[in-house]
């Protein structure tokens, strides 16, 4: 399993025509690299930690703050951690002067989604351009988005008696729709997280490290992960991902699996019918059985 | 299928000493259940975005579906095995498995979130079958409807059987159903067979897609195979440990009989069980995991003894022919297959960093009052409608009516 995938997901990374003709060949695995999947590129060396792009996207996209503990004016949004009123936010990790890096979290936007595979009522969707957002309309909350996804990504909004998943869409309603670009990449400084093609922020990143190659971790963060994701990923030479709060993933989809295992049992619901023909006719001939004995008493 | 002189009403009274002890319970979950609906998720659970299910989907769906999985198991026996000799036990199965899947379904409202947009499974529309919980809600939701209708026969036994005058169309309409649904009910019967087989598997499928967050030891790609066989053992078991109790508590004699070949058929299904189990572990390569001293492996090593224990205690003539030996392995197994189920679903399953959950008192309040709902209804059911076993003595079928 491991390695088909693996054999399959170098295919996929091809270039131009090949990653093309690789997207076709490799349907039944689950996984397609869209020819225009969108994503961010973020450069973690680049980051100032400034958080315009948390304040930016909670801006446009109209979340609540979130107050800092004693803060009776509730004058600041100061958020720690993603939750259901931050979709984006910038860490910071620092052991020492030398060692520390800043970090973004936001959804990782997968090529092959967990949350989208799991959700039962479609409310988890990935569009044409690659981008994985979220109907609330059609969402029922059973949270099993939240049990599918590796990066815990899709919150929930558990004080509300009405509440909702919430998580990053690339401002796909919002800033993207009228700018043209994620609200984060818009106000970025530093031009830390940039926006654009997947294959052009991959070439970009792949560039960086050949050129600064003492710089940086030997590692593009969400290039093969799970089947890759949209969102990718630089982190400087002393701190590695896991440090960063990236958990080690496999190249497998693990969305991909479970698909796989659900449609060979199901085999497109044939199987079920020919389960219940079979103990149908076995039942009925059982039961003619007992009829005939019964008579005969 | 004329058979329904088998089964007669348990004549006493309905409002004892442990009803009353039940409702308090239930009384107390379903306030909290009111604090859930107007408060919110987050004001009656320890749930968190890391662990979003807690003991509600672990224990009331996951396993709770799978203890009430008698009716499902016991049908094999007589409908695909054709074992007859059990036919008297079904009655009462499909009655704990009706009020099993029924708590399962109420709990899944009250863990939605968006309980108002549920409509949305009737649309195919927003149907997305690469989905293992579209497959587990509509095949949960199907099985609870067959199982009402497998049990519709004693209501209208009891309607067509009673002697009081009024209520005559009904009576009638009673009388006019009752024949035409006995020969259909064999297609439900057989539906009542496939559902389960699909969805037991299905809960084990779940959390394949989960792979990083799982601990190895409990994820495969075996799940569904393994949930299957768990629901299966464990629906026996549930069968043995209920007729022993209703013996007990109403003052029944034993099904000795019934119960001496289900405990036969157990050790059996466990020994499959756990074959599977190893060569998965070896076959992954984390056989050493099972045995490494930490606290993961002392929860597979508990789930292991248990269904390994009772299967062994079950395996051997003298304890099957000991009504208390074969109860405490009924017990064992029925703990150790659900400790199973918990291990997938909550204590193998770890988030990341930062993340824990222990369940608030408020969501065992709730799941509390639930099952004693469950057992309240199973008391009362049993004592309206003709649902146990006939004793094996009274043996002149057709003479008396099974309602007097």
């Amino acid at each position: 399993m491991k390695n088909s995938s693996r054999r399959d997901f170098l295919k996929l990374t091809g270039l131009g025509a090949a990653s093309l003709m690789a997207s076709t060949a490799s349907a039944s695995e689950g996984v397609k690299l869209g020819e225009n999947d969108v994503g961010m590129f973020y450069d973690a060396t680049k980051c100032v930690g400034c958080k315009a792009c948390v304040a930016a996207c909670k801006r446009v996209n109209d979340m609540d703050a979130v107050p800092a503990p004693n803060d009776e004016d509730r004058l600041w949004d100061a958020p720690g951690k993603l939750d259901y009123r931050t979709r984006n936010i910038i860490q910071l990790y620092k052991e020492d002067e030398e060692t520390w890096s800043y970090v973004k979290h936001q959804c990782m936007h997968c090529v092959k989604p967990g949350c989208v595979s799991a959700c039962p009522v479609t409310a988890m969707m990935k569009d044409e351009r690659g981008i994985v957002y979220y109907d609330k309309d059609k969402c029922i909350g059973c949270r099993y988005c939240q049990i599918a996804c590796p990066f815990v990504i899709p919150k929930f909004e558990w004080p509300k008696a009405f509440p909702k998943i919430v998580k990053c869409d690339l401002c796909k309603f919002t800033n993207l729709k009228e700018k043209g670009i994620p609200a984060c990449c818009e106000v970025c400084p530093t031009e830390a997280v940039i926006f654009g093609k997947r294959s052009d922020l991959l070439a970009e990143a792949k560039r960086r490290m050949e050129t600064e190659p003492e710089k940086y971790q030997e590692k593009i963060y969400g290039e093969h992960e799970i089947g890759g994701t949209n969102v990718i990923y630089l982190a400087p030479q002393k701190v590695n991902f896991a440090q960063l709060g990236f958990p080690e993933l496999e190249t497998h989809s693990y969305a991909a699996f479970s698909e796989n295992i659900q449609h060979t049992i199901y085999k497109g619901f044939i199987a079920p019918v020919a389960l219940y023909s079979l103990l149908t006719f076995v039942a009925i001939r059982n039961r003619k059985k007992n009829d005939g004995s019964e008579d005969e008493e | 299928m004329g058979h329904h002189d088998e089964y007669i009403v348990h004549r006493s009274k309905i409002f004892t000493p442990a009803f009353f002890g039940l409702l308090a319970v239930v009384i107390i979950g379903f306030y909290y259940i009111g604090v859930r609906f107007v408060e919110g998720i987050g004001a009656v659970t320890n749930l968190s975005d890391g662990y979003p299910w807690g003991i509600w989907i672990t224990y009331d769906v996951a396993t709770g579906t799978a203890f009430a999985c008698g009716g499902y198991a016991v049908a094999i026996l007589v409908y695909i095995m054709n074992n007859m000799k059990y036919h008297p036990l079904i009655r009462s199965a499909i009655v704990t498995s009706l009020f099993g899947y029924s708590l399962a379904g109420f709990s899944v409202v009250l863990d939605l979130g968006r309980y108002w947009n549920m409509y949305g499974f009737f649309m195919p529309n927003r149907w997305q079958p690469n989905s293992v919980l579209f497959e587990v809600a509509l095949c949960v939701m199907t099985y609870t409807l067959v199982l009402a209708i497998e049990i519709a026969p004693a209501f209208l036994e009891r309607l067509i059987y009673s002697e009081k005058k009024r209520f005559m169309t009904i009576k009638k309409a009673a009388r006019w159903i009752y024949p035409r649904l006995d020969k259909a009910l064999i297609f439900f019967v057989v539906l009542g067979i496939t559902l389960p087989t699909m969805h037991q598997s299905s809960l084990g499928s779940m959390f394949i897609i989960a792979e990083s967050k799982m601990h190895p030891l409990w994820h495969t790609g075996l799940l569904p195979l393994l949930f299957l066989i768990n629901c299966i053992f464990i629906g026996y078991s549930m069968v043995i440990f209920e007729s022993t109790l209703s013996s007990v508590g109403f003052r029944r004699n034993l099904e000795t009989r019934e119960i001496a070949g289900l405990s036969k058929i157990i050790p059996i299904l466990a020994a499959a069980w756990l074959g599977v189990r190893f060569y998965d572990l070896i076959n992954r390569g984390h056989l050493a995991d099972a045995f490494a001293g930490d606290f993961h492996s002392w929860m597979f090593l508990g789930e292991l003894l248990l269904i390994a224990g009772g299967a062994f205690i079950l395996s051997w003539r003298a304890y099957r022919n000991s009504p208390r030996m074969v109860f405490i392995a009924a017990i064992m197994l029925v703990i150790g297959g659900g400790w199973y189920r918990f291990n997938v679903y909550l204590i193998g399953y770890d988030p990341g960093a930062g993340w824990k959950y222990f369940p608030s008192l408020p969501e065992f309040m709730i799941t509390l009052g639930l099952i004693s709902f469950e057992i309240l209804g199973y008391i009362v059911f049993v004592k309206l409608f003709p649902i146990m076993p006939k004793p094996h003595k009274v043996h002149n079928p057709g003479v008396e009516s099974p309602v007097k």
